[in-house]
């Protein structure tokens, strides 16, 4: 359904996309994952047609989105991801231009808004002025234009950013909901959206594509690695060398003083990553029998989140030696 | 016809946040003040001259002046309303064409422009009601207003494309207007070959005849090529966003 090829696009000196190519297959709810500035909303633009590439060649539906740019606009509904609603305008004559402008025919164009309505729960406010409303709803008011018309693809650039919990809840089931018929792009720095709504996930940053991949194949590599996090007291370097001669391991860190607290003074934290099947038995055998104090092991869940992070800190050259446990993340 | 939805948009916009109201208000009470000293004037001073030339001219000359100073006003928020509150993305990306919006607002101002110019004619019907005149005269002013006002109005567009700050897009606008205005003011300065050519070019100079009541085909001609300038000006500007790297 959307295909893109090498596209780059460039804002005078600053590369915003770097020839990043993809492929959407048509009804898959895909998710843009990536910090700010990673280009997100730079692609999701060429794709609604705001904006052509500057070098390569994208398609929705089959259509050039150069060349056909006002039939892929007819096909597509756009979120962008400042919400842009017109404030002095009441609801429903806003959707009302909507419809006129997404050439929705005459007959069906009331039928059609309060479809939009309800499926966005706007019909308390659906006379009011938008600029009266709460961010919330003003939320769902630019999601309702996008449904407008019943578009193919639909394009949500961080739809669900600024909503209460609650809300956020309702949205994602409304974009699961629509993702069951149609061609979805969402885009979010929130991970757990992902998981929720996504059938795949492409990770990007500074404009380049890192990862693509569909949610299960994501799940299996996330299982396919373990970890495990030790704190032992003894010497820092003899701990390490012990730990990397076990069998099926493959990286030993070091876990970062700060991250850890103050009571951990003369003790030694890693993180051991390893392949296949628990090894905390015999990691604690060959730590006891050295006679080293074994403070703490766990089992450590790699989830979506230190992925993300290894990965974008891999390409910001950031990421050698730092490692984040879990339980910093959750806090913060 | 495509057009129409953003022409009704932009109405339901001008209308609901008042700006059409307090704008077609100020219109109002400085056109009809300055009726009333032009007729005045008249009353005292015209009785053995025609009405064309010591009424008619005034007012129309004086309505010339209210008419530049309401209109960027108007237009000030076009583009750059849509720009800063990013609406703009959503024009962009709706299935419609940088013409259907540019002659949708450009209607809309001229919509209501025209209705406050309508309602102007209550003046010389009052008068009428007093004082037997020819008709003639004062519909060739009205007409020329009406140019005048579009041309202003597509000028006041394009330079609303520019910018995202409305004030910036306002007295952008009053600065090129008043420089028409000014254009021929010192003959001495620039020269009377230089003043033969840019004399031309002057919106205010060729507003004169109309004022007079005489209508020339070919300012009626210039007028509407000034405004198609203008509008395929805001065009390019529009377009511009496809080579150009904004973000």
């Amino acid at each position: 359904m959307i295909t893109v090829e090498n596209v780059t696009k460039r804002f005078g000196p600053l590369l915003a996309v770097d020839q990043i190519s993809f492929h959407v297959p048509r009804g898959e709810v895909v998710g843009f994952l990536g910090p700010n500035g990673a280009g997100k909303s730079t692609t999701m633009r060429i794709l609604a047609g705001f904006f052509p590439p500057t070098s390569g060649h994208a398609t929705v539906g089959g259509l050039d989105v150069v060349t056909q740019t006002h039939r892929v606009k007819q096909m597509v509904g756009y979120f962008p991801e400042r919400v842009s609603v017109y404030p002095d305008l009441p609801v429903r004559s806003f959707l009302d231009f909507v419809a006129e402008a997404k050439d929705v025919p005459r007959r069906e164009r009331k039928q059609e808004i309060a479809r939009v309505i309800e499926a966005c729960g706007l019909d308390k406010v659906s006379d009011r002025i938008i600029g009266h409303l709460s961010k919330g709803y003003r939320q769902r008011v630019g999601i309702a234009q996008a449904l407008v018309h019943k578009p193919e693809v639909l394009i949500l650039d961080e739809p669900t950013i600024g909503l209460d919990p609650e809300q956020v809840v309702e949205i994602r089931r409304l974009i699961r909901d629509l993702g069951a018929d149609r061609t979805v792009i969402i885009s979010t720095h929130i991970l757990s959206e992902v998981s929720t709504v996504c059938d795949r996930v492409i990770i990007i940053n500074g404009g380049r594509i890192l990862a693509s991949e569909s949610l299960t194949e994501l799940r299996a590599q996330l299982q396919r690695t373990r970890r495990l996090q030790v704190e032992v007291e003894g010497p820092e370097s003899a701990i390490r060398g012990l730990l990397e001669q076990m069998p099926r391991v493959e990286t030993v860190r070091s876990l970062e003083l700060g991250v850890r607290g103050p009571e951990s003074n003369g003790s030694a934290a890693f993180i051991v990553e390893y392949t296949g099947e628990d090894i905390r038995k015999e990691v604690s055998r060959a730590l006891l029998q050295q006679g080293w104090g074994l403070l703490e092991i766990r089992a450590l869940e790699l989830t979506l989140e230190d992925m993300y992070l290894q990965l974008v800190q891999q390409s910001n050259g950031t990421g050698a030696g730092v490692y984040l446990a879990p339980a910093t993340l959750v806090a913060e | 016809m495509k057009f129409m939805c953003v022409f009704k948009k932009e109405l339901r916009l001008y209308f609901g946040s008042f700006i059409a109201y307090s704008l077609m208000t100020a219109f109002l009470i400085l056109t009809g003040y300055f009726f009333y000293t032009d007729m005045v004037f008249f009353d005292l001073f015209g009785d053995f001259m025609d009405i064309t030339s010591s009424l008619w001219t005034y007012y129309f000359l004086d309505l010339r002046f209210v008419t530049m100073l309401i209109l960027p006003l108007l237009t000030m928020r076009l583009f750059a309303e849509e720009k800063k509150l990013g609406t703009i993305e959503l024009l962009w990306t709706y299935p419609l064409k940088d013409p259907h919006i540019i002659l949708g607002k450009f209607f809309a101002c001229c919509f209501i422009f025209f209705l406050m110019v309508f309602l102007t004619l209550a003046y010389p019907l009052l008068l009428s009601t007093v004082h037997q005149f020819d008709w003639g005269p004062p519909l060739a002013g009205y007409v020329g207003t009406l140019l005048l006002g579009a041309t202003f109005i597509a000028c006041g567009m394009f330079i609303s494309s520019l910018t995202e700050n409305q004030v910036v897009s306002a007295m952008s606008t009053y600065g090129l207007l008043v420089f028409f205005w000014f254009l021929t003011w010192n003959e001495e300065a620039i020269g009377t070959q230089v003043i033969g050519v840019v004399s031309q070019f002057s919106l205010f100079d060729r507003f004169q005849d109309f004022a007079k009541g005489v209508i020339n085909s070919k300012d009626i001609v210039f007028f509407l090529l000034m405004t198609l300038f203008f509008l395929y000006l805001t065009l390019q500007s529009l377009e511009s966003r496809k080579w150009r790297g904004i973000r």
